[in-house]
């Protein structure tokens, strides 16, 4: 049984390793960020201004965009998502439901910067001559709904479909209306998963970063309105990153550790929710 | 998947990986880093200079003008590209102009403003001027454009009209040229400030662009070139040392009458053109 050995001990090796990029990711992050820290304190960096080549580096403004747009974009999506993964599941006809997945997968594979350059030369133009600049807290939330859509409703859809078959043909049965059995049943049952999902998918969204630097504006403020120029945490790595040095790029190393303790924080809820039960 | 077949899965998968690691030949190879503007000029100059001297390897990134200086000082590049004179800081380093660059503003060709005052260029950027009809344009708020930190454009823009950055209200922050000219080209009452280079061929090519020039003079290849276009700069190859032989010779190359055509390819301006 010796290939049985080798072949416990590569997957082992394999999944050490998978597991400890993120390791290596978070210790490089916080390597990088304690000098600053340290000399500067924690709330240098949540106060003041934007201004790296001058010594102050708030991030506040950059957090609350990021949150702002990753918020309302699932807010768009995920009650869009649901009402399709819905739609796919119980109304459709099997053949209209399987091509409807089959588009919605074919979606989630679209490259963001392509939804970037979408918003770039159609949605921000048309804000534009509704309220100028355009580039603005809408624009991202739009871009990045379209993109975690497709995402929401296949997580949703899967979710739905986990529902054991034995209840829905009990209640049945039971003559309950199509409708009575979806709310009633099939979404309490489903919710765990539906809501995991979606908070999978904000932190992707938190994450996003090529899309958003498109349309956005990147202008350091804190975000006023929805008709207002917003940066967010990733788009001022991407922006600033190339041309940083010194205490400038640790600053951009705090950022993109804030954003992973962020999507941390985020995952982690996803996993207590998929744990509990509604019904 | 059975076992066997997973096993070969694995040993492939970390076969290639090994392999990654072994691209190493007996070429030379001569790394160059820095400025985006410089790069698309620097990569086609290395092209020729590859074809003429076999088993010589140029390997151009981008990353810009500060992360140029950064890398030939920490010694991870032979050369760095530096879009702007040296600063008093890095007089120690060794500059070699290969060619020059002119900054222009840019606004929609639907904008019927042709001419700003540099006062009121300054005005708009500082937010004081928020509306096209305070410099003869119709009622319509100013959408501004400025670049984000760190850029060799900005610093220089920043310095031709003294303003500090915390001084600009912008409602848009871009990276790179292109994603100015799109801004603009999407916005009819934006107005941005890109390489005279990148803004002229954009233009010829069909871009809703058009060029506005500061100092009273007209934005133009042209008049850069003639040498009285007061917002240009000179694109300079940087090294550490006083360059020897490979680096010499490239450096060379990048001067000689030859590389003009090149410079011309990417809208720049030549050094020996006046």
């Amino acid at each position: 049984m010796r290939t049985n050995r080798f072949v416990q001990v590569s997957l082992k090796v394999s999944a050490l390793l998978a597991a400890s990029v993120l390791l290596f990711i978070l210790y490089f992050l916080v390597q990088e960020s304690i000098p600053l820290i340290k000399t500067l304190g924690v709330g240098a960096f949540f106060q003041g201004g934007w201004y790296p080549l001058e010594g102050e580096y708030s991030l506040t403004p950059m957090l609350l965009g990021s949150l702002y747009i990753a918020i309302g974009a699932v807010a768009l999506a995920a009650p869009l998502g649901i009402v399709v993964a819905i739609f796919g599941q119980f109304y459709a006809p099997v053949l209209l439901g399987k091509v409807y997945r089959g588009m919605v997968e074919l979606l989630s594979g679209i490259p963001s910067v392509v939804y970037g350059f979408w918003g770039l030369t159609v949605l921000v133009p048309w804000i534009t001559n509704w309220v100028p600049p355009g580039t603005s807290v809408l624009a991202g939330i739009i871009v990045l709904a379209r993109m975690v859509l497709p995402l929401v409703v296949l997580t949703a859809d899967s979710a739905i479909s986990n529902v054991p078959r034995d209840y829905i043909r009990s209640a049945q049965a039971l003559g309950l209306a199509r409708w009575g059995i979806i709310y009633r049943l099939v979404l309490p049952v489903a919710l765990p998963g539906i809501l995991s999902g979606i908070m999978l998918q904000s932190g992707r969204a938190l994450g996003e970063t090529m899309a958003i630097l498109m349309v956005t504006g990147n202008v350091v403020q804190l975000p006023e309105g929805l008709f207002k120029p917003v940066r967010t945490l990733t788009a001022n790595i991407a922006l600033e990153m190339a041309y940083a040095v010194d205490s400038h790029r640790v600053a951009l190393f705090i950022s993109g550790l804030l954003l992973l303790l962020m999507t941390v924080f985020i995952v982690s809820i996803a996993h207590y929710l998929k744990g509990r039960r509604f019904a | 998947m059975g076992k066997v077949d997973l096993l070969r899965v694995i040993f492939i998968s970390w076969t290639l990986l090994a392999l990654l690691g072994c691209g190493q030949s007996n070429t030379v190879k001569l790394t160059i880093t820095g400025s985006s503007t410089i790069a698309p000029l620097v990569m086609e100059l290395g092209r020729a200079f590859e074809k003429q001297q076999p088993g010589v390897r140029i390997d151009v990134q981008t990353g810009g003008s500060s992360r140029g200086i950064a890398d030939i000082r920490a010694g991870i590049s032979n050369i760095g590209m530096v879009s702007r004179n040296l600063k008093i800081s890095e007089k120690d380093l060794f500059p070699h102009t290969i060619a020059y660059d002119g900054i222009t503003l840019i606004l929609n060709k639907s904008n019927p403003v042709s001419v700003l005052t540099d006062e009121q260029i300054i005005e708009i950027f500082r937010g004081n001027i928020r509306n096209w009809d305070e410099v003869g344009g119709p009622n319509q708020s100013i959408t501004v454009i400025n670049k984000a930190e760190g850029r060799s454009t900005l610093e220089l823009f920043l310095n031709y009209f003294k303003l500090e950055n915390r001084a600009i209200k912008a409602d848009v922050v871009i990276g790179d040229n292109q994603q100015g000219i799109k801004t603009v080209v999407g916005n009819p009452w934006a107005i941005g400030y890109v390489s005279v280079g990148a803004a002229e061929y954009e233009e010829k090519h069909g871009s809703a662009i058009k060029l506005l020039g500061v100092g009273g003079e007209n934005a133009s290849i042209a008049a850069v070139k003639q040498g009285h276009y007061p917002l240009s700069r000179p694109l300079n190859i940087v090294t550490v040392d006083k360059p020897e032989g490979l680096t010499k010779a490239f450096i060379n190359f990048a001067q000689s009458s030859k590389a003009s055509a090149f410079v011309e390819e990417q809208y720049f301006i030549p050094i020996n053109a006046h």
